[in-house]
């Protein structure tokens, strides 16, 4: 399991998402793990073995070292790129729930046929009801993430910019001594490049966050304007021969947008309102 | 065989686990063995290389390295993850012998055989009840086992799950008590606390697996009691559609996480 495979889990995520989620998962791929992946894993290669002090004392260089890099930048990358793109599995797991939903209700309406079955697994979910909870959770809490990393290094490494020489006075050093770290100006241009891309991508979460919050208060004073074109009185009449209605209303509640719309396009029934969630 | 070639192996199990199964198979893959491969794996590749003391005679600092560090964390905690990712396969062979049973079913043209033909064999989902119930939670009970036991020697062996950054060592040859300095302390020290974390959390959803599965038991036992003091076959079919139209809502999530990206 590596970074190819975190790439293959999130990529099937990317289907569900809006256009600034999907800009985002690129940013987060290209301009992040790949440059960690290509140039910056070889730039910190060498980050113990290159750092010298000018003394001769053995377990010196050691600690020194350790006091003045606690954690590489390297791993911090890699916690952070891990821990930002987890949340989108939330939303991956409630896709594959609701699927799971509309898979069974096919079933039990006597709809289980290949196509009907094709047609749950390709189309797209809304973002609409507890999946749009779902998902500015996801997006909440990657935020979240990004600013804590960024936090954490400022507080580690103070400045962000590596300094070429730092003066260490730790057991088992005699005095205070000279240590020198290596490439200190390339590492200093790839964390102020990874800087630039953690704040990109803090930008593109908040606008996904506005984006989703203005189309969900967009929709909800359409529904409130037009309240002739409710769901209940067309499942009323197309099912209730079928279903108790009780059923009917526990559904309704649980499925939302995604499976009113697929019965819609089942039945050829066509309806105006925003369907597009990645507009 | 690797990493990648584990997670081919248990994918397939994912499709017969309950929701948490997959939550804990997920949490495993990407907090645990990737975290390892990315990160942890470096950090600790120098570890005897820049193990350091205080001496100029040979063979103390061999001797040494080797009396502090019996066994490395890295190897402890793949140890740990394959010993706890292959209960899995008792479902998985369990599974495979139901299909087996089935396939041979049908090809015997048993009436009582429900499949249409060998894919829809090949593809369906058993339930986890009956013996199938029996292995899963025996799979989920040796993976508690497991994890607590390396949890355990971890503890053993390393004296709480911080790394000093500076030892002491008499072992013969070193002439008197000689300073060893650790390469990296912190930086091990937070991943090892991390690894411990991430340990707990996969204990937490093993446990809630195992109540949600006795949970699931005994409702169902209490539910085949109550049916079986009513009566005729049409009222309890309709009663059934009404139960699993019931379930539709209450039951848990069915696909895979990990397959979903397919």
């Amino acid at each position: 399991m590596n970074w190819a495979g975190l790439y293959t889990v999130l990529s099937g995520v990317n289907r569900h998402s809006t256009a600034i989620g999907r800009i985002w998962l690129s940013v987060i791929f290209i301009f992040r793990i790949m440059v960690l992946v290509v140039a910056a894993e070889s730039v910190w290669g060498d980050e113990k073995s290159a750092f010298t002090c000018n003394t001769q004392q053995p377990g010196c260089n050691s600690v020194c070292y350790d006091h003045f890099f606690p954690i590489s930048h390297i791993r911090l990358w890699a916690l952070q790129l891990i821990l930002v793109t987890t949340p989108a599995l939330l939303v991956a797991m409630h896709v594959a729930y609701q699927q799971h939903q509309e898979k069974k209700l096919l079933v039990l309406t006597g709809h289980a046929d290949p196509k009907h079955m094709e047609e749950v697994k390709k189309h797209k979910m809304r973002i609409a009801g507890s999946l749009w909870w779902t998902y500015v959770c996801s997006v909440v809490f990657r935020l979240l993430f990004e600013a804590v990393f960024m936090y954490i290094f400022y507080m580690l490494y103070p400045g962000y910019q590596m300094m070429r020489l730092v003066k260490c006075e730790a057991y088992p050093c005699p005095n205070t001594v000279d240590c020198f770290i290596s490439r200190p100006t390339e590492k200093t241009i790839f964390t102020v490049f990874m800087l630039v891309t953690s704040s990109v991508c803090i930008i593109l979460n908040m606008a996904e966050l506005v984006y989703l919050v203005v189309r969900a208060c967009a929709r909800r004073g359409q529904h409130h304007s037009n309240p002739s074109s409710g769901k209940s009185s067309f499942y009323g009449h197309k099912h209730s021969s079928e279903y108790n209605q009780n059923e009917i209303n526990q559904l309704l509640t649980e499925q939302d947008g995604s499976l009113k719309d697929m019965l819609r396009r089942n039945s050829g029934l066509q309806e105006k309102g925003d369907r597009c969630s990645a507009c | 065989m690797d990493w990648g070639s584990l997670h081919s192996f248990l994918g397939g199990v994912n499709k017969h686990s309950t929701s948490i199964g997959k939550i804990w198979l997920t949490v495993l893959f990407i907090f645990r063995i990737m975290i390892l491969v990315v990160a942890a794996e470096i950090v600790w590749g120098d570890e005897q290389y820049d193990f350091v003391c205080n001496t100029l005679q040979p063979g103390c600092k061999n001797v040494c390295y080797d009396h502090f560090f019996p066994i490395s964390h890295i190897r402890l905690w793949a140890l740990q993850l394959i010993f706890v990712s292959t209960p899995a396969l008792l479902v998985a062979m369990h599974v495979a012998y139901r299909r087996h049973e089935k396939k041979r079913q049908f090809s015997k043209g048993d009436q009582k055989c429900e499949f249409k033909d060998m894919e829809e064999i090949r593809k369906q989902r058993f339930r986890i009840e009956g013996s199938l119930w029996w292995t899963y939670t025996s799979s989920i009970f040796f993976r508690l086992i497991f994890e607590a036991v390396f949890m355990y020697a971890f503890y053993f062996m390393y004296d709480g799950f911080r790394m000093p950054r500076l030892m002491k060592c008499n072992a013969w040859p070193c002439p008197n008590t000689v300073d060893c300095f650790v390469s990296r302390p912190t930086e091990k020290t937070v991943f090892t606390i991390f690894m411990i974390a991430v340990s707990s959390i996969c204990i937490l959803l093993n446990v809630a697996e195992l109540c949600y599965l006795l949970t699931k038991f005994f409702l169902r036992r209490s539910k085949k009691a109550g049916n079986s003091k009513q009566q005729p076959n049409h009222e309890n079919k309709e009663e059934t559609k009404q139960n699993e139209m019931n379930e539709l809502i209450s039951d848990s999530c069915q696909n895979t996480v990990i397959g979903f990206s397919s």
